[in-house]
């Protein structure tokens, strides 16, 4: 007897088989066919055991109050999601330092046309590590606010952290633009560390405005945890000595030759 | 009534409902599209946690799916259904998230376990015995890593299929749609995520079946 293969069997669980009536009239003749298929099953049947988290039952409320600062008056283009306040707020300035930086670029390129192409790489880089810098600021701020915050009585039973969670709730979207960023420019480091500042700014965003002094704990252990406000200082740390590193030439020349004029 | 008709008018009364929804979101009524959010946002969301195995990108991708279906909503044929239309929409943005954090995970030193799931979401306590011996924790911890591994190591292709098809019940055609795909290679890939997740999980799923057999569970 000429038994059924893995492909047909994989198929006919998944109801995707085109012999369907022919393969169910083989498995019922054919005990060794029907094993194989029992222990596809079994597989199948432990993989359905994987748990998907419960977002809770107002999830469906939460992710309308995460888009709907973001959504246009009226469906419409892609573009006109970049019109929207927030959005344009972080992307502004980023704009904003583009075309300073490539003034700057201008500026430096007529006294130094050699260096031309990597002074435009170093202007580049500079863009976005000073607005990622801010960022980092900004994100470590709101962090350690949260972090340092207490109950102002033992007895108090609820802790009002509506404005932490409002600014973490706009650092998501600039954080979630650098990342893309980032991503987009090569830049893993940078983005890895981004990945893990938006999950805890995700945290406080999705807390109530008003926690019990044990949920503040929580969070504040989460943050604590996840050691994620050390890794926020070092890697600020070390985007301002990038951005030492990629300062531009002419300022160094002059100051050089300020030193040489003295001497 | 029987319990099947009540459905079929349940789903169709849905559908009728969604497309007023979203005529009246074209017209400028925005709150409107609130309720198509509300209403979908749990099952993109089962979609999206399926597809990228953590609860973080899941929410960044539901959140995306209804930003570009507000966007797209002019684009949206009004005998469609909205659900399948938006969870379309999840489906792709997921791909494009998964691929992202596969460069993001393999610059860090070592893979993280997806935080606070723990023991109380451990997959073996979904079926019938439930006492915690020490041997059958220690199995399920391992069949759990072991799945989330084998899951991990489909392509994203792979991965949409087999959740598309064997999770949330999507049509070939459909899943073909999302991967840009014909009808038979779609198949195709459908068979290759589940013989690859056989290979990966049948030995701890027959360890398993022994470990029941022999007594070793209470």
């Amino acid at each position: 007897m000429k038994h059924l293969k893995e492909e047909e069997l994989i198929a006919y669980r998944e109801g995707v088989a085109e012999q369907r009536s022919a393969i169910s009239e083989h498995l019922s003749g054919c005990e060794e066919c029907r094993s194989e298929l029992e222990r596809i099953e079994a597989v199948l049947a432990a993989l359905d055991t994987l748990p998907v988290p419960d977002p809770g039952g107002d999830y469906g409320r939460h992710v309308w109050r995460q888009i709907a600062p973001r959504l246009p008056e009226k469906p419409g283009r892609w573009w006109q999601v970049w019109l929207q306040p927030r959005r344009l707020a972080a992307a502004g300035g980023v704009v904003v330092m583009i075309v300073a930086a490539f003034v700057a670029g201008r500026i430096s390129k007529r006294g130094n046309a050699p260096d031309n192409v990597a002074s435009q790489e170093q202007v580049r880089e500079r863009v976005l590590v000073v607005a990622v810098g801010e960022h980092l600021g900004h994100s470590e701020r709101m962090l350690v606010e949260l972090s340092n915050t207490v109950p102002n009585n033992p007895k108090q039973k609820e802790v009002n952290i509506s404005a932490q969670q409002r600014r973490a709730e706009d650092l998501v979207e600039e954080n979630r633009m650098f990342r893309q960023t980032a991503l987009q420019e090569g830049d893993a480091g940078l983005a890895s560390v981004l990945d893990e500042l938006e999950r805890v700014l995700l945290d406080v965003a999705h807390s109530p405005e008003e926690v019990t002094p044990a949920q503040l704990e929580a969070i504040q252990k989460k943050i604590e945890a996840r050691g994620i406000l050390f890794k926020v200082r070092v890697f600020n740390k070390e985007l301002q000595e990038r951005q030492e590193a990629t300062k531009p030439a002419p300022a160094q020349n002059q100051s050089a030759k300020r030193e040489r004029n003295k001497a | 009534m029987n319990r099947m008709q009540q459905s079929v008018d349940s789903t169709q009364a849905i559908a009728e409902s969604d497309a007023v929804a979203v005529e009246r979101t074209l017209a400028g009524d925005r709150d409107a599209y609130r309720v198509l959010v509300e209403r979908h946002s749990h099952n993109v969301f089962r979609l999206a946690y399926r597809m990228t195995g953590n609860r973080h990108d899941a929410e960044e991708v539901v959140q995306e799916a209804f930003l570009r279906g507000y966007q797209k909503l002019g684009q949206f044929a009004a005998r469609s259904n909205f659900g399948t239309w938006v969870y379309r929409i999840a489906a792709n943005y997921a791909i494009d998230r998964m691929r992202q954090r596969q460069k993001e995970d393999s610059r860090r030193e070592a893979p993280k376990a997806e935080e606070s799931d723990g023991m109380e979401n451990d997959p073996l306590n979904h079926v019938q015995d439930k006492a915690p011996t020490p041997e059958r924790l220690t199995q399920s911890i391992e069949l759990r890593k072991q799945m989330e591994l084998a899951l991990a190591a489909l392509s994203e292709a792979e991965r949409t299929a087999f959740v598309m098809r064997h999770w949330e019940g999507c049509g070939i055609e459909e899943i073909a749609a999302v991967l840009k795909s014909s009808s038979n290679a779609t198949k195709n890939t459908v068979f290759r995520a589940v013989q690859k997740l056989r290979q990966a999980l049948q030995p701890f799923v027959e360890t398993k079946t022994q470990a029941r057999a022999m007594g070793t569970e209470s």
